[in-house]
């Protein structure tokens, strides 16, 4: 056996990834095989699972139910579907938003003084390493009634000479999104950074060697070499996002309800852990659909693991 | 053309994208210092030093701690030393058990032929495509139906029976952090060719001779990167921790989310203020001993 061992590459490359590949298998591939399983279920009384094959759950989600008001069979209450539709459309709406802001930073960054870089990116890691919950309560201060930026508003409004009610901003849409951009912006400054710190200087003074402005330039060459970047950066982002929940939670209070906060209700509060797998798997397969295209139209490069 | 010219918009941009990035840490180190205990505006700083803590209202007026009361309050308050001994405990055995099975996997992926290897790499790449929601609530039920099935088989009682608590939180935590370990000793075992060892073989060094003075020392800097960054993932984990923790098991960042939805005091800001603090002193080590690494191999 030892010998054999000794000899055979294919088995110790084997026995050297075996308790990656089984610890990946226990802990992540039969999770999602029993959540499928337990999705087809139905909820017994007590919140327990019965193990049927039914798609109720998700006809259930798809909005169609047959408890309705006026003794129709079955009728259509869209209260699911929007919910993942505001989920996407926040994801995706957070997803450009970071990008607008990070491409700046990044390639202030990249173009910095080599001496300074490492400044400027250590000042990046700092909110990145802060805790997230830390972080999603730092802007609950900040955009509460009696927060900063009324405060600060409400300066510069007494000194214009114009009557200000503190605005409401927390527990509304645009507070979730705040604190999403601002939960996942070092994740998309870090991957764009490692892409533009790649091109060689040599470029620049060949385009500009051939006569390119600096905005040709950047068209021409620096944006398409920094797609690898963008793109990991954006699925570093995007499905996060789908799936967060705290951040809705504390900036939306129970305004606005995301899929993870759906999903997480159904296991907690509601007791319907059948609901809740099947909403997980859909969220699941969106976000797997939205990756492929993406990642078969751009590729994603080794960008993904510097965050 | 200066390659180190940009333009004046690209400084704005960078400049306002900073402070974006630092108000809310700011504000949030400041209201740690507030004198009301309601923590709804600032009521400025806590005046005095005083024996006793002495209070007008809701308004701090004096403490034994001056205008750092809130973190002496913090330091006797015992659920957060009990939630920070949790999330370090789990944090340091969850990397230690996730940088060697890590390792040990980017190695066999890089260097070895095997049937299963297409499964092994694609495996690594679940943490990253499926929300953390996803893995949180599979693995909360793998739990509760594997507990459920064996309390019931081996009528465990009492305490004996199986339950949620730090074990499956920390099991579950290297899940999700071996891929990553994996992934960037991979990125780094790329990064070098296969003659040096192949040298060292055909200098009559024997496999795991040539693991210890060659491969090792090489992939060395990518093995602690792997496992900081594992460490991080573990400290900063709140998805996957809130669906795999039990009673005595809670986390810090469990702990501060509980707060959240209760009444929150400037305690949570100087609990705050202190983890930031750590954080920059952690990156800022990591800095310097990266600096002097590339000082060493340029």
């Amino acid at each position: 056996m030892l010998k054999r061992l000794r000899e055979s590459k294919s088995a110790q490359g084997t026995l050297l990834a075996l308790p990656t590949t089984m610890w990946l298998f226990v802990l992540l591939i039969i999770p999602l095989i029993l959540t499928m399983i337990v999705s087809f279920g139905k909820r017994s009384p007590d919140g327990n699972v019965i193990y049927t094959f039914t798609l109720d759950n998700y006809v259930r989600l798809a909005g169609f139910s047959h408890d309705c008001p006026d003794g129709q069979a079955t009728c259509f209450d869209p209260l699911y579907v929007n919910i993942l539709v505001r989920s996407l459309s926040l994801a995706l709406n957070t997803t450009v938003l970071v990008i607008a802001l990070a491409y700046p930073l990044a390639y202030f960054i990249a173009r910095a003084h080599p001496k300074q870089r490492n400044m400027y990116l250590f000042m990046v890691l700092i909110p990145l390493w802060t805790n997230f919950v830390i972080r999603v309560y730092a802007w609950m201060m900040l955009l509460r009634k009696e927060g900063a930026i009324n405060i600060i508003l409400g300066w510069i409004m007494h000194l214009l000479h114009i009557p200000f009610t503190p605005l409401e901003m927390l527990y509304t849409p645009g507070a979730v999104l705040v604190g999403m951009v601002y939960e996942f912006l070092p994740f998309m400054i870090l991957p764009i950074y490692t892409s533009l710190e790649k091109i060689d200087n040599s470029l620049y003074e060949a385009a500009a060697d051939l006569g390119a402005n600096a905005r040709r330039t950047f068209m021409r060459v620096t944006l398409p070499l920094s797609m690898p970047g963008v793109v990991a950066g954006t699925i570093l982002v995007f499905i996060p996002v789908m799936g967060t929940f705290i951040v809705s939670d504390i900036l939306g209070g129970r305004q606005v309800i995301l899929v993870g906060n759906l999903i997480q209700r159904q296991f907690l509060d509601a007791r319907d852990p059948t609901f809740g797998s099947a909403a997980s798997l859909i969220l699941m397969v969106m976000t797997l659909i939205v990756t492929y295209f993406y990642t078969r139209k751009f590729g994603f490069g080794e960008e993904i693991v510097v965050a | 053309m200066n390659p180190f010219r940009r333009s004046p918009y690209v400084i704005a941009a960078a400049v306002l994208v900073y402070v974006f990035l630092y108000a809310p840490i700011v504000g949030l180190i400041l209201y740690s210092f507030n004198a009301s205990k309601a923590n709804v505006t600032f009521e400025g700083f806590i005046p005095a030093y005083s024996e006793h803590v002495v209070m007008d209202g809701s308004l701090v007026k004096s403490s034994p701690c001056g205008p750092f009361h809130w973190y002496c309050e913090l330091a006797k308050n015992n659920d957060v030393a009990e939630a920070a001994g949790n999330t370090l405990t789990i944090a340091f055995v969850a990397t230690i058990i996730s940088t060697i099975i890590g390792t040990m996997a980017a190695i066999s992926l890089q260097r070895y032929n095997f049937r299963l290897k297409p499964f092994s790499q694609l495996s690594l790449y679940i943490p990253i495509v499926i929300p953390e929601i996803v893995m949180g609530i599979g693995i909360l039920t793998l739990f509760s139906q594997v507990f459920g099935w064996l309390n019931d088989f081996l009528n465990l009682t009492g305490n004996a029976r199986l339950s949620l608590g730090i074990v499956t939180v920390t099991v579950s935590h290297i899940a999700f952090m071996v891929p990553f370990v994996a992934l960037v000793v991979q990125a780094r075992l790329q990064g070098f060719d296969k003659s040096f060892e192949e040298a060292a073989m055909d200098l009559g060094a024997n496999e795991w001779i040539t693991f210890k003075r060659v491969t090792f020392p090489m992939i060395l800097p990518g093995v602690l990167s792997g496992a900081l960054l594992a460490f991080t993932l573990s400290l900063d984990d709140f998805v996957i921790t809130f669906f795999t923790n039990g009673p005595g098991s809670t986390t810090l960042p469990i702990y501060v989310y509980g707060l959240l939805r209760r009444i929150i005091t400037p305690q949570v800001n100087a609990l705050s203020t202190v983890w930031i603090l750590v954080v920059f002193l952690a990156v800022l080590t990591l800095q310097i001993l990266q600096n002097r690494e590339q000082k060493a191999h340029p």
